[in-house]
């Protein structure tokens, strides 16, 4: 057997076509990277083509031996483990060799990394559930998150489910992707850059209150502030409304000038007009 | 006078804040068509955020009025107090809970009130706030809603049909506290609404059985609240009563409240007394073993030593007492034995037990399991054999456990040394 380093472009199909071809050519892999020139160069080099049809065989195997070792790969493919590729392929290379009975084991050593992973993904994603915040413009609500994990396919069953009726959209600020959801269709597409436009004056007010709220809610006498790092670490903080400064308090004077963000030109997001004008459901106070 | 939304809703929310309960969970309902809204699938609720004081804030968590006719003496809102009165109208109330639960600032609603005018009235105002959410902005989240003692049984059946939980406080655990702290108020009055929700919630599940599109009652069950540390009851008091309450009424959750020194009172502990946090979260310990551990309250505390130990948590004092139970055996022992192990806890438990499945588990497979070895190392053994050189006696057991427990408390606050100590 030769070990050897493949690249694939970053998709998750592209990976699975590495196990894929890794098998057909019989050879090990030291590594699998999407940036060709960050490969150490011990090794030789192949580039993988991505075959959707090789993508479905490896994932329809995998679900064949145990639908919970697919749902690791798949969502290990979202984490930001360390050596994520070539730790989800030992994981796989040893669910075809020995079968499914050691993914019950959770202290396994090739399980262990992966698993933990996918928990830190899951954690994150079901905090984010919580600590997302949107902000209505024009009738659309907009949120932008700062995650560490790509947490988006995760949250979009979710949010899609919650807010039914609306036209919402969450940009990944991380790893430059965002959800867009509107009329029953959602959406993840890449976005390199995305600014949120200020508030209205409804808006403004409502940042307010929820901050007048939170503030209000808390007991002196208890106060803890290590508890609450705990609970909410500060990385989250920056997105959250109830840490804003007072600018993020001030409405944009004119209410014209609200541009509506929604998609900007030239981005392909089936299902997402960024139909302005639509009055929110319910009315200022 | 006419007060503007913001002001209002500081004033009750400052009043609503020292009620404990803040939970979504207990109930999983998808998306509806044409409404807005679900609830969580997590069981464990979801927290929005977690305010200065680190308690997790899930429900807007507001009073529908702080005016009150009652003069409990531990409360804020007492009518005696001299404090700044606000009352929401129903559509004020409808309208910011559809705007906040919008923007994914909360989770839904936990509506209380203090007792305007009468119960009756009081309940007919929440009720009125939350039908305008439910029918008119259709909004399909939680709803947690506290039924008023006193008020007609037939308020608490419609509010029942509208919210997904609801709690009745009993305020203080025992009858003679509330006779001398909240004379208007009396155990019975509590007890009747509570006896009423477990009898209609039992019904409402028959029913369900016979027909799928009854509406449902209060589908996340009841829960109550008690404040500790305004009266002289003792921990063994407290937890019996918190047993007899899940036993009797199928309470989903009991919430304790450290009591905060609110006014000056010749009944009360005095305004410099700190809440006792620590007994409360000892407290918590407990309810946790009572529902999740299998322990009962007779186990954890006797009328020998009624209060907890401040320096362990219960399960360890526990352990400690029952040296024979111990060491467990990793690889053979049952789900419930491995429960009563200090540092492992429900999660670990089911973990060990898949685990050994595809083999012999050693220590050091534990801690990647999720078991916390400073405290279970004392009390397991895996293939007959403990931790290499642990040696240790039950008074080094006790000590050393107490060095475990001590780093995870609140230290004492440092002060700095004086040459002129002038606080005598």
């Amino acid at each position: 057997m030769n070990e050897m380093i493949y690249t694939y472009d970053g998709s998750f199909e592209g990976f699975l076509c590495c196990i894929f071809d890794s098998y057909a050519n019989k050879e090990v892999l030291t590594a699998i990277t999407d940036d060709e020139d960050s490969a150490p160069i011990l090794f030789p080099v192949r580039a993988i083509r991505t075959d959707s049809g090789h993508a479905g065989r490896v994932l329809r195997k995998l679900h064949k031996l145990s639908p919970y070792g697919e749902e690791l790969v798949r969502r290990g493919f979202l984490t930001c483990m360390e050596e994520r590729e070539i730790r989800l392929y030992r994981l796989v290379v040893k669910l075809l060799r020995e079968g499914p009975s050691f993914l019950r084991n959770f202290s396994d050593e090739t399980l262990h990394p992966v698993a933990t992973a996918v928990r830190h993904l899951n954690g994150e994603a079901h905090l984010l559930k919580g600590f997302l915040r949107f902000s209505d413009l024009g009738g659309i609500l907009g949120s932008e998150i700062e995650p560490k994990n790509r947490v988006l396919p995760i949250l979009r069953s979710h949010f899609c489910a919650r807010y039914q009726n609306e036209k919402f959209f969450i940009y990944d600020r991380v790893h430059h992707e965002a959800l867009f959801y509107a009329a029953g269709k959602a959406v993840i597409r890449p976005l390199a850059d995305f600014q949120m436009a200020p508030p209205n004056e409804t808006e403004a007010a409502y940042r307010l209150l929820w901050k007048r709220f939170y503030d209000t809610v808390a007991i002196r006498e208890r106060e803890n502030p290590k508890l609450r790092m705990t609970h909410m670490p500060k990385r989250y903080w920056s997105t959250m409304t109830e840490f804003q400064d007072d600018p993020y308090f001030t409405p944009q004077s004119s209410a014209a000038a609200v541009p509506v963000p929604g998609v900007p030109a030239g981005k392909p997001a089936p299902g997402t007009p960024p139909a302005p004008g639509r009055p929110a459901p319910a009315s200022a106070p | 006078m006419k007060m503007d939304v913001l002001a209002k809703l500081e004033i009750l929310t400052d009043a609503a804040k020292y009620d404990a309960a803040c939970t979504s969970s207990g109930v999983r309902r998808g998306f509806r068509q044409g409404y807005i809204g679900n609830t969580t699938s997590s069981i464990a609720g979801c927290c929005h955020t977690f305010s200065a004081d680190g308690r997790c804030v899930t429900l807007l968590k507001v009073l529908m009025s702080n005016c009150c006719v009652y003069d409990c003496a531990y409360c804020v809102n007492r009518r005696s107090n001299d404090t700044r009165r606000a009352a929401f109208t129903p559509q004020e109330l409808a309208d910011l809970t559809i705007n906040f639960y919008r923007r994914n600032y909360i989770e839904g609603l936990f509506l209380s009130s203090g007792v305007l005018r009468n119960p009756d009235y009081t309940m007919e105002q929440m009720i009125r706030a939350i039908r305008i959410l439910r029918e008119e902005y259709r909004f399909n989240g939680y709803i947690h809603a506290k039924a008023i003692p006193g008020a007609a049984p037939e308020l608490v059946e419609q509010l029942g049909l509208l919210a997904d939980r609801l709690s009745c406080n009993i305020e203080l655990p025992s009858e003679t506290g509330l006779r001398t702290l909240a004379p208007e108020k009396t155990k019975a009055a509590v007890l009747a609404p509570m006896r009423q929700i477990q009898v209609r919630s039992i019904q409402n599940k028959e029913e369900l059985v016979k027909y799928r599109h009854t509406p449902k009652f209060a589908p996340a069950g009841q829960s109550t609240q008690m404040i500790v540390g305004a009266t002289p009851d003792s921990d063994l008091h407290i937890l019996r009563l918190t047993q007899g309450l899940y036993d009797r009424y199928q309470l989903k959750r009991v919430f304790f409240s450290a009591y905060v020194p609110v006014v000056e009172s010749a009944l009360l502990p005095s305004k410099e007394t700190k809440p006792p946090l620590l007994r409360e979260h000892r407290l918590y310990q407990a309810d946790w073993l009572l529902r999740f551990y299998g322990f009962r309250a007779e186990e954890l505390l006797d009328e020998q030593a009624p209060s907890f130990d401040p320096r362990l948590d219960p399960k360890c004092c526990w352990a400690l007492r029952h040296p024979e139970f111990f060491p467990v055996e990793v690889n053979r022992a049952d789900y419930e034995a491995l429960l009563r192990v200090p540092g492992l806890g429900v999660v670990s438990a089911r973990r060990i037990l898949t685990a050994r499945r595809t083999g012999p588990l050693r220590l050091e497979n534990l801690p990647k399991l999720g078991v916390v070895m400073k405290r279970a190392q004392y009390f397991l053994t895996a293939n007959g054999r403990m931790a290499d050189g642990l040696r240790f006696t039950q008074d080094s057991l006790l000590r050393n456990l107490i060095a475990v427990e001590q780093s995870l408390l609140p230290q004492p606050e440092m002060r700095q040394l004086s040459l002129f100590d002038d606080a005598v």
